[in-house]
């Protein structure tokens, strides 16, 4: 017990560091450039230095990560049901939702230019289109999995397909969408930052592309590291929650 | 002859992909709170006899009905135990007792009469001997034990109407008789009118008044038998004459059952062409 508790809490850490200093030592030790491959010292202390633009950008690129994160929750978890709900709704949606899911994202960022102009709203857009797919397919799987003996068990007593959806469905589906989640936060900061990368004057993404124009390469990877990190804490929010609701999925 | 809980009157059942019908004329009258069994081989139509009942499938041919309510009407709440307990594992022993009472009473009516539906079901449970285990959850709890939960929760809104697939098929043979105990004593307070489906010839005369015999491909009932042996029964009953002669004799029906089965796949494979 003590030993699982260890390495829960002390090796994502001692594993991290020991990449950073692999890292530092292979720029050391093969003398490479600092606009190649900046060292991690380097790293940290252009953060220490810039930390004002860098928060400024970071907040812009967490916001419309969130904001289209919530979008693809509140589209994938309706698109989903119906999905898992109908088989009709499945056979018709899911070869159009493949071929869409196939499309790489950073290509429909010059088509939301044009509809939407440069800045927030591609963003917000692009994080949306790359992060539902995963909600849709977890919530549909989840609830088209359900035992038929809970259904028949439900109609039995007589419950409408609302109450077995309420009772039932829904409760049923909150691991699978949990696990959707975890994968659909770090897409979103894939697609709001690929996003800043193409069209935008504000977020990490338009940070390193203008630093990396500067050749200010440590600022590029500060970026980098940035949004790795934000990453990490929200996955690990999720994870938080999963763990309070859906205890029961992993039988204690 | 006044008209049984339960009616069906050559029922026949077939499923929207299969070419051949699960069930043929099945015609079977159950009076009210009375108690009969299905037993057959298995895929011989049992379980989709019990889906007839249940609501959960309409007749393709023939009637069915049950209290008295048109064909293929809703039948309001059965109360249902399969093979699998299929308890909601997000939910605790209690709250999983207390989902019939949920759905039958809608939300309003669930939470008005919520206190006195919490002691309904934690009396039950005790009966089961589950008090223990209100608080705790399904997963948590032994095969045995869910089965116990999943026969509370077929009770608890005291259903007229009481259906069992096989709720014991999976059980050690100790616990099995103590729930055949159970279920008995039970039925004989409340009544409702019981279709159980089992394989086990012993459990079927020890729990029915009438135990109806099925053939397989597709289902017929092939035999009826009236179990005509005092109440309540005893496990130790189980072992005394009258009680093996009946489950002889509803073994002897099984087997002929099994043995024209047999025949008739040997002379399909001998005669694979026809028309």
């Amino acid at each position: 017990m003590v030993d699982w508790m260890l390495n829960r809490r002390v090796l994502p850490w001692l594993v991290t560091l020991g990449t950073f200093l692999l890292w530092e030592g292979v720029v050391h030790g093969f003398a490479i450039k600092t606009f190649i491959l900046p060292p991690p010292s380097l790293i940290a202390t252009t953060l220490a230095a810039q930390w004002e633009p860098i928060l400024q950008h970071s907040l812009q690129t967490l916001m419309t990560t969130l904001v289209g994160l919530a979008l693809a929750v509140g589209f994938g978890v309706v698109l989903g049901l119906a999905v898992g709900a109908s088989e009709k709704v499945y056979a018709g949606l899911y070869p159009l939702m493949v071929a869409f899911n196939s499309i790489p994202k950073v290509a429909l960022v010059p088509i939301l230019v044009i509809w939407f102009g440069i800045g927030t709203v591609p963003a917000i857009l692009t994080a949306f289109l790359i992060s539902f797919f995963p909600i849709v397919v977890n919530i549909a799987t989840g609830l088209a999995t359900v035992e038929p003996e809970l259904n028949d068990l439900m109609r039995s007593l007589g419950a409408s397909r609302l109450t077995v959806l309420r009772k039932v469905g829904l409760p049923r589906t909150l691991p699978y969408f949990f696990a959707a989640l975890k994968v659909a936060v770090t897409l979103a900061f894939v697609g709001s930052v690929i996003s800043e990368t193409v069209a935008a004057n504000a977020g990490v993404g338009y940070m390193m592309m203008v630093a990396g124009s500067r050749f200010e390469v440590p600022l590029v990877f500060a970026g980098l590291v940035v949004v790795g990190a934000m990453g990490i804490v929200l996955y690990q929010a999720f994870e938080w929650l999963e763990r309070r609701l859906t205890f029961w999925a992993s039988r204690g | 002859m006044s008209e049984g809980f339960i009616e069906l009157d050559n029922a026949t059942l077939r499923y929207p992909r299969s070419d051949t019908p699960a069930v043929v004329d099945i015609s079977l009258s159950v009076p009210s709170g009375g108690s009969v069994a299905l037993v057959g081989p298995s895929g011989c139509g049992k379980s989709s006899v019990l889906r007839l009942i249940a609501g959960l499938e309409s007749a393709t041919d023939g009637r069915v009905v049950v209290g008295g309510d048109a064909p293929g009407a809703s039948r309001g709440a059965v109360g249902v135990a399969f093979q699998k307990s299929t308890m909601l594992d997000w939910r605790t022993v209690l709250d999983n007792v207390l989902l019939p009472l949920e759905v039958v009473s809608g939300p309003a009516g669930f939470r008005a009469r919520r206190a006195e539906y919490r002691q309904r079901a934690l009396a039950l449970l005790e009966r089961l001997g589950l008090g223990e285990y209100a608080h705790r959850y399904p997963w948590e709890m032994s095969g045995g034990m869910q089965q116990r939960a999943s026969l509370c929760r077929a009770l608890i809104h005291e259903p007229d109407l009481l259906l069992l697939d096989e709720p014991f098929a999976a059980l050690d043979a100790f616990t099995r008789e103590d729930l055949w105990g159970l279920v008995q004593s039970i039925w004989r307070e409340r009544r409702p009118t019981t279709v159980l489906v089992t394989h086990d010839l012993r459990e079927a005369v020890y729990l029915a008044d009438t135990v109806y015999v099925f053939s397989k491909g597709p289902g017929r009932i092939v035999h009826r038998e009236d179990i005509d042996l005092p109440r309540p029964r005893t496990v130790e009953g189980t072992f005394e004459p009258a009680f093996v002669e009946y489950v002889q004799r509803l073994r002897g029906h099984i087997v002929e059952v099994r043995d024209i089965d047999a025949g008739r796949a040997t002379t399909d494979a001998k005669e694979p062409a026809h028309g």
